[in-house]
């Protein structure tokens, strides 16, 4: 057990220590220039500035022949972000935390609802205006700059994931899972129902609250800009194209704050408890704590990118929070890799682009080139696309169950297989 | 010498199987002490008190001087008590390092929003960190291994991280769940010298639980022996040896009769 003892000899295993020491170190101190996040940095910078540009091409990406109408709209675009967001933090709690849950969107729904109540007509008992943009200062109701509902939506979605998760998770598994998707069942028929507690109107019940104001950033900040920042997104001449620049942002917040978190000592404990939840206890680290942390952080973007959303589509209506959402969160995690941020990301752009254009865009050319000529009839290809999702979600378990780009972790495990011999850091092998 | 634990008519009751029944058991400070029996015993139901993964029937545990009793798991390891497992707990999808990490838990401080921001104070925690963590792993015997994922280390290796991790917690007192299980002679002869020097180089309690009479009467300052959950002989090595009951519990009475006859 000793170290000077049992070990096969290395006669250069001292000095490689050594080195690997002095790489990481110099790593710590200079992150930018290692070899292994260069790696990393160089894809990510170049799909970030074709992300970035892509509304200024997609009008004449659009206008290609044949391939033009896949590319989708730059408002289709704002739609794809936002839930690729909300996939990014539901993967902080299905991912890293292990905790299955099936009731996502009533965070995005929370968060819908701040945008409604305090950046809109909602309560008209008060006028109240604090940034508001391209309305009058006399309409009434609760009127907070969007970027300050923004920060509220995020407090308060991840305090309804903390009243959420103290009763359910000190259940494990399966249970989770269900009561979990009771929760996501209740909030919407509460802000459905909602309409008249003791005569107060908190929801507006099926009807939703709409219309909810837009961001943007005032005259003052305008002018003070030179006009670069826009004075209200929806009056502005190219919206579509700010929407999705503000979405843009907001993606790389949450996966800039959970690429953070997971190297964390908060995010080695949420996979300790997705590994082992015994002996993640045993080792020090408070479940219930942990796991609310979890929780509460997954809420939190959930409930960002549905206020942010609300404001775009400008109203939160009850038939948006249907349970097909959370599924359809979950898929683009479970088909991204449960745990990698680039693959929830990657899964989050195709799946979304799936739902909102791609399935009648690759019908409609399967239509025109192959089912029409053949068989006389057209079909219908996104009346099928949960069956669609169910088959990719199968074909994926069966050929790549770790997910399109698997986490690190798992991705070291499928591929190095069981080996004792190698040494780490032992460079000088052939 | 002080205790470092005191257990107090600890009992515990699965249903109507009372499986730990009222055992007192102390262990001195910087002494290694055994608890062995025959399977089923309840040894592993006792550990499991003492580090709050069970709740106890009734009974009270002193540690450190303060009452632990019932407490979480994880406010038990900070207050000093580090365990490994019988069946190997690694997290078998995080490296070695990563795993040792874990251990230092309740011993680092960075929180969600420092995390994020990664402060310069953040960094040098973790810095400081990884470089406690990899001194760890040498000094039990993992030199190399660091970035190794758990899953992936030999056997012998898994049970020499799970002790690493259990020292990464900064205990007072070490509850090893039958460690050699599964090592060959050498290795738990090796395994038994590296006890020793966890005593002496840290300054720790250790409890173990342990089948390996050789270790076990080898390393011990006292022993335990449960049968059937309860406490039937107390005492140094030699005379647990020697204690009639002892023997009975492991051959059955009617051997020890043959033996006299």
């Amino acid at each position: 057990m000793t170290e000077t003892r049992t070990e096969p000899p290395r006669p250069d295993s001292e000095l490689t220590d050594v080195l690997s020491q002095r790489v990481e170190r110099q790593a710590g101190k200079a992150k930018f220039f290692s070899a292994d996040t260069a790696r990393t940095l160089v894809p990510l910078f170049v799909l970030l500035t074709i992300a970035a540009i892509y509304p200024l091409i997609s009008k004449d990406l659009r206008s290609l022949d044949y391939i033009g109408d896949f590319f989708p709209t730059t408002g289709s675009g704002v739609i794809i972000i936002v839930f690729t967001m909300m996939a990014v933090g539901l993967n902080v709690v299905v991912g890293y935390a292990g905790l299955l849950d099936l009731g996502y969107v009533a965070f995005y729904a929370a968060g819908a609802y701040v945008a409604g109540w305090f950046a809109s007509q909602q309560f008209e008992q008060v006028t109240f205006h604090l940034g508001s943009v391209g309305i009058g200062p006399t309409i009434p109701g609760i009127h907070l700059s969007v970027w300050i509902v923004l920060v509220i939506a995020g407090i308060f979605t991840a305090l309804v994931g903390i009243v959420i998760g103290l009763p359910t998770l000190r259940l494990r598994g399966d249970y989770l899972a269900i009561v979990t998707l009771g929760f996501g069942e209740i909030v919407p028929q509460f802000v459905r129902n909602a309409d008249s507690i003791k005569g107060f109107d908190l929801t507006h019940g099926s009807f939703g609250i709409a219309p909810i104001d837009s961001p943007g950033f005032g005259d003052g900040l305008s002018n003070a800009s030179g006009g670069i920042l826009p004075v209200s997104f929806r009056q502005s001449f190219d919206a579509q194209n700010l929407y999705y620049w503000a979405a843009l942002g907001l993606l790389l917040f949450t996966v800039f704050c959970c690429w953070r978190l997971r190297d964390s000592r908060l995010g080695r404990a949420w996979v300790a408890i997705r590994e082992d939840e015994t002996a993640a206890a045993a080792m020090g680290v408070p479940l219930m704590r942990t796991k609310t942390w979890a929780y509460a952080i997954g809420a939190t973007f959930g409930g960002i990118a549905g206020a942010y959303y609300a404001s775009f589509k400008s109203g939160a209506f009850p038939s948006d929070f249907y349970f097909n959402i959370s599924i359809f969160l979950l898929c683009m995690v479970i088909l991204g890799g449960m745990g990698s941020i680039w693959g929830v990301v990657v899964a989050g752009v195709i799946l979304g682009w799936l739902n909102i254009e791609g399935l009648s865009v690759i019908g409609n050319h399967l239509n025109d080139s192959i089912i029409e000529p053949a068989f006389n009839r057209s079909i219908e290809v996104p009346k099928y696309q949960f069956g669609i999702y169910g088959v990719i979600i199968v074909l994926m378990m069966l050929f790549r169950p770790a997910g399109l780009i698997p986490e690190r972790r798992r991705k070291l495990e499928v591929e190095e297989g069981v080996h004792d011999e190698v040494v780490k850091g032992e460079v000088s092998k052939p | 010498m002080t205790n470092l634990l005191e257990a107090t008519a600890v009992r515990k009751e699965f249903g109507g199987l009372v499986a730990v029944n009222d055992v007192d058991f102390l262990i001195p400070e910087q002494a290694i002490v055994s608890l062995i029996g025959p399977n089923g015993a309840g040894k592993t139901t006792f550990f499991n008190m003492l580090t709050g993964v069970y709740k106890v029937t009734s009974g009270q545990i002193l540690f450190d001087g303060t009452d632990v009793t019932n407490k979480p798991p994880h406010a038990i390891t900070e207050r000093g008590v580090g365990r490994t497992f019988q069946n190997i707990r690694l997290f078998q999808q995080m490296t070695a390092v990563e795993n040792v990490l874990v251990g230092m838990h309740s011993r680092l401080k960075g929180g969600i929003v420092k995390s994020v921001l990664r402060t310069p104070g953040l960094r040098r925690e973790e810095r400081d960190a990884f470089d406690r963590a990899r001194e760890l792993l040498r000094f039990c015997g993992l030199r190399g291994r660091d970035g190794e994922l758990s899953s992936n280390l030999s056997y012998g290796d898994q049970r020499r991280l799970e002790v690493a991790r259990a020292l990464a917690t900064e205990p007072k007192l070490l509850l090893l769940d039958e460690p050699t299980a599964g090592m060959n002679p050498q290795e738990t002869a090796d395994f038994t010298s590296f006890v020793g020097r966890l005593r002496e180089e840290r300054a720790l309690s250790v409890l173990l639980i342990e089948h390996d009479m050789k270790v076990v009467m080898g390393i011990s300052d006292r022993v335990t022996v449960l049968d059937y959950g309860e406490k039937i002989a107390e005492g140094r090595p030699q005379e647990i040896q020697k204690d009639q009951r002892v023997i009975e519990a492991y051959l059955g009475k009617a051997a020890t009769e043959g033996a006299v006859a």
